[in-house]
């Protein structure tokens, strides 16, 4: 199992930031999963027998937390926020749009591999709302029609 | 620490400061309801059922978690506080199946205890429940995911307690499941703490779900027939074809030495009693073939020919083998009757330990040797040589979890790698077979270092040796490596450091009392040399004062046509030391056991016995403490072993009473003075039995040997009350006969480890399920003992 050089500085570095090794788990996960997609069994192994953990205790982690996945996931993650303030701006009608247009549901992933979908609580953009995140990136002030154009523009960045 | 002062629901409670304050309302005997708390494992106020009222604090307060401070007032129950708790179990009921009619757990749920007292009749949840059908783990560990009430406990236990984190919690919130290890199953040693601690049915035991209702046995709380550790196990029995079957072993007596603690062994390990193998008839051999017979008709034959040899070749032509499962009454006896009727000192067993080794160390010296209990508290602990997960899972659960609970430093000096390692403040590595010289080498001999290098070098072994001698109270923890000599020196070393103490580490549930009883040829009861004048040969008369021959002397001596019959009881020589079975089928052979081992295969005469679990007496546990073995089941086919040798030395003519000395014709008030009031103890009986003077109204009665025992074997003097209400009681050595040098070879380990128990364990449905699913070794091929 090789890492990048970033992730193996930034591991080592966290390292000393915390009194028990256990607690750099969280971060080392989220890098991980940046650069392999997904956490796959190899993964968990490999960080479970860096911070003498069971492997188990790692998927207990993982399964707590909806941004950790031990899936492959598309290229693109589109997550449509449903919480309160993009409800009542129409985050619902937003997700369903989202999930007929790419013909998957919540979790879903497209086919070729580029879009998944996901229904997720509030991304802390509630002044913006509805909001949308895909990867890292953030969309907001949403409709149907600007959310077309997002997505076709991932589209068309392959 | 200093004390803390607080009024729980008005009464004054002073504990130390830092107790938890539902501990502290605990020893003032106010119950507050708790599902996630549990002593000795890391809080984790998951269920809020604890809620109590602490004055000045403007919520109510979770008792498992708070820790007490000087001048709190508590309030532990009041509208406000049964109205959250009411809501918090009408919570835990929201998604759960409520099919207590079915549950294993019924009858002794907290969950349904909880819901009598505090639950409402009503819920207010419609929704349609989560299902999910109930899953198979491991062939002991069921789990049934909808009754799981998320305490935590299990994994806690799993993690914490058996350092295995077996068991996790995945996902969170409302969807969070407890998960095993590997997906859909587990991998784990097996214990079923897990299923003992789940306050409700969620985690169930493949040996007993759905088999029976709990008020349905009698329960009957005795020691584990197993290892040398000595776990107080408590049997669910209830009536069966033959007599009382044993449905069940917990640890619902938490008062026993292992506490909370039970290995697979003594929780599943009882199945071997109904194996369909089981001898349930005598049987002689006519023909060559053996033959089911009566009762009478094999005493009857063992009577006449043990006592032809006796006359035609003298005792010494008959050799005597006794076991490491039976009583400390049933040795005594066996030896007693080689001595005193078959007039011989031919008698040995499957040795374990160098105990005799270790007597002659410790004459005149007390006070030297730990109870299991101690091992849970020392300060520090030196184990030398053993892997305590596998062979003594007790002992290794207490130094586990003093290092975990009181930081107690282990320091293990082995040829292997254990995995005690993980608690370990140093690990030594020595080179196999030099243990011997560690010992050497702590007593001073530093030209032992030479021998042990290994992972460490002079300096270092130097630097232990110091660190140890500054290691007030600590408490020396040896294998089988360690026999002899090296036993002496490692006494030597004990009494350099003050506190110190030790243990010495045998294999099989009584292998401490076959030699603290004097299955010895050489040795009578209590390490008394034979030829020495002691108290016994006062007591019995004439015995013989020439040592008798070992195991092996014996068989060399059969080989020659010299040793005309041999007496087995409970041991499996044949199959143990792999002798020619032709040696036995030139003589004649009894055989006393539950199956047909490869021993009782040769015999002339077979006599089905009962087992650990099926008779009353007391056994001693590797360190040395005495606790008394109850009768839970019973086939009424077979006799215990002590039944067998009272008949066999009558059928020889034999006058028992110089054998047991029984009650000379009580006259039993059974009037109108005993127990008239339900619920009334009987206060003649409980004074009687206190002072060992109970009538004993047949020669089949162990206490009247116990009576002996007690009298004559030093160090068993025990108060007998508290022997008889359950109580482990330290026996001593200080007063043991000098002993006498042993020959180191006639120690040979058991090799059990988690999952296998010689013999028993061969025939152990249980056992061997585990072992088959860990692809162990299949279980046919495995050594069997006694
Ligand atoms: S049986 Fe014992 S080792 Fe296995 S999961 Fe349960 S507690 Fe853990
Ligand atoms: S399985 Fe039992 S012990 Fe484990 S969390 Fe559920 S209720 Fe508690
Ligand atoms: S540790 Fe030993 S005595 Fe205790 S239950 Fe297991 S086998 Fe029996
Ligand atoms: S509710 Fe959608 S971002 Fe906060
Ligand atoms: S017992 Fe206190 S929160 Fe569970």
């Amino acid at each position: 199992m090789r890492f990048s050089e970033q992730f193996e500085q930034r591991f080592t570095e966290m390292l000393g930031h915390y009194p028990t090794k256990r607690s750099v788990l969280v971060p080392t996960l989220l890098y991980a999963q940046d650069e392999a997609g997904f956490l796959s069994d190899e993964i968990i192994h490999e960080i479970a027998g860096r911070l003498d953990l069971t492997d188990l205790e790692v998927r207990n982690v993982i399964s707590y937390y909806s941004m950790l996945t031990t899936k492959p996931r598309g290229k693109y993650n589109v997550q449509v926020c449903t919480n309160i303030a993009c409800m009542l701006r129409g985050g619902e009608e937003l997700l369903e749009h989202c999930s007929k247009k790419l013909g998957i549901g919540h979790k879903g992933t497209t086919a070729d591999g580029l879009f998944s979908l996901e229904e997720v609580e509030c991304i802390g953009a509630c002044s913006w709302a509805p909001a949308v995140q895909v990867n890292y990136d953030f969309h907001e002030n949403l409709t149907t029609v600007k959310m077309d154009k997002i997505l076709d523009g991932y589209k068309s960045k392959v | 620490m200093p004390d803390v002062n607080i009024t729980v629901d008005g009464k004054k409670v002073t504990a130390p400061a830092g107790t938890l304050l539902i501990e502290a309302c605990k020893s003032v005997g106010i119950e507050v309801p708790s599902f996630c708390y549990y002593p000795n494992l890391s809080l984790q106020g998951a269920c809020r059922m604890c809620l109590v009222k602490v004055e000045k604090m403007p919520k109510l307060q979770t008792a498992c978690t708070t820790v007490i401070s000087e001048g709190m007032a508590v309030t532990t129950d009041s509208p406000e506080i049964h109205q959250a708790r009411k809501s918090m179990v009408e919570l835990v009921l929201g998604n759960h199946p409520l099919d207590c009619p079915v549950c294993d757990a019924g009858g002794e749920c907290e969950l349904q205890d909880m819901t009598f007292s505090y639950g409402a009749a009503e819920s207010k949840y419609i929704e349609p429940k989560n299902h999910r059908e109930e899953q198979q783990w491991s062939p002991v560990v069921y789990f049934d995911r909808p009754r799981c009430i998320l305490c935590y406990r299990c994994v806690r236990v799993c993690g914490e307690g058996m350092d295995v984190w077996a068991l996790g919690v995945q996902n969170r919130g409302v969807s969070s499941i407890i998960a095993p290890n590997k997906e859909d199953h587990l991998e784990c040693e097996e214990c079923g703490m897990c299923i003992d601690i789940c306050p409700v049915g969620a985690l169930t035991s493949g040996a007993y779900r759905y088999k029976t209702r709990p008020w349905e046995m009698k329960h009957v709380g005795t020691t584990c027939t197993h290892c040398a550790d000595g776990c107080k196990t408590t049997l669910g029995v209830r009536r069966s074809d033959s007599g009382m079957e044993i449905v069940r072993g917990d640890n619902r007596d938490k008062s026993g030495i292992n506490g909370d603690f039970l290995c697979i062994k003594g929780r599943y390990g009882f199945d071997f009693a109904d194996h369909a193998e089981r001898l349930k008839q005598p049987m002689i051999r006519k023909d060559g073939r053996l033959t089911p017979s009566t009762w009478e008709e094999a005493f009857e034959l063992i009577g006449r020919e043990f006592s032809r040899v006796q006359q035609q070749d003298g005792g010494q032509a008959i050799g005597v083998v006794g076991s490491n499962r039976t009583t400390n009454e049933e040795s005594y006896l066996l030896q007693k009757f080689a001595r005193v009727v078959l007039g011989t000192n031919n008698i040995d067993h499957h040795r374990t330990a160098d105990f005799p080794a270790l007597a002659a160390a410790l004459t005149g010296k007390p006070d030297l040797t730990a109870s299991m209990r101690d091992v849970f508290n020392a300060p520090a602990i030196l184990l030398i040589g053993n892997d305590p997960t596998n062979q003594h899972p007790l002992l290794a659960w207490q130094i586990r979890n003093n290092v975990r609970l009181h930081g107690a430093r282990l320091y293990l000096v082995n040829a292997e790698p254990i995995k005690l390692e993980r608690q370990a403040t140093s690990v030594t590595q020595v080179p196999s077979g030099a243990e011997g010289r560690v010992a050497a080498f702590l007593a001073g001999d530093d030209s032992a270092a030479d021998a042990l290098t290994g992972n460490t070098n002079r300096e270092g072994w130097i630097a232990l040796r110091d660190k140890l001698r500054s290691e007030a109270n600590l408490i020396i923890i040896f294998g089988s490596e360690i026999r002899g000599g090296d036993v002496s020196s490692l006494v030597k070393f004990t009494l350099n450091i003050q506190g110190a103490k030790l243990v010495c580490l045998a294999d099989y549930a009584n292998s401490r009392g076959a030699a603290d009883m004097g299955l010895y040829p050489d040795l009578l009861p209590g390490y008394q040399p034979v030829a020495q004048a002691s108290k016994f040969h006062e007591e019995w008369g004439a015995v013989p004062q020439t040592r008798g021959l070992t195991l092996p002397e014996m068989v060399e001596s059969a080989r020659t046509g010299k040793l005309k019959a041999w007496y087995v009881v409970g041991a499996n020589p044949i199959g143990r030391f792999a002798i020619d079975p032709y040696v036995f089928s030139k003589s004649f052979v009894v055989v006393q056991d539950m199956f047909l081992t490869e021993t009782a295969a040769m015999a002339d005469v077979v006599l089905p016995a009962a087992n650990a679990y099926e008779k009353s007496g007391t056994f001693t546990n590797t360190c040395g403490d005495l606790q008394v073995v109850k009768k839970a089941g019973e086939v009424s086919e077979v006799k215990p072993d002590f039944e067998m040798i009272v008949r066999i030395a009558a059928a020889m003519g034999f006058d028992v009473r110089q054998l047991v000395p029984f009650g000379p014709g009580t006259r039993m008030d059974m009037g109108q003075s005993r127990g008239a009031q339900s619920g009334e103890a009987d206060r003649h009986a409980v004074w009687l039995e206190a002072r060992g003077l109970e009538p004993k109204m047949s020669p089949f009665d162990p206490t009247a040997i116990l009576d002996e025992i007690q009298r004559l074997v030093p160090g068993y003097d025990v108060p007998r009350i508290n022997l008889l209400a359950g109580n482990d009681q330290h026996t001593s050595l200080s007063q043991s006969g000098p002993g006498a040098a042993q020959n180191p070879k006639l120690i040979v380990a058991a090799k059990d480890d988690l999952f296998s128990s010689g013999t028993l364990g061969r025939y152990s449905r249980a056992l061997n399920s585990v072992m088959e699913n860990h692809r162990n070794q299949p279980a046919e091929s495995d050594v069997v003992a006694d």
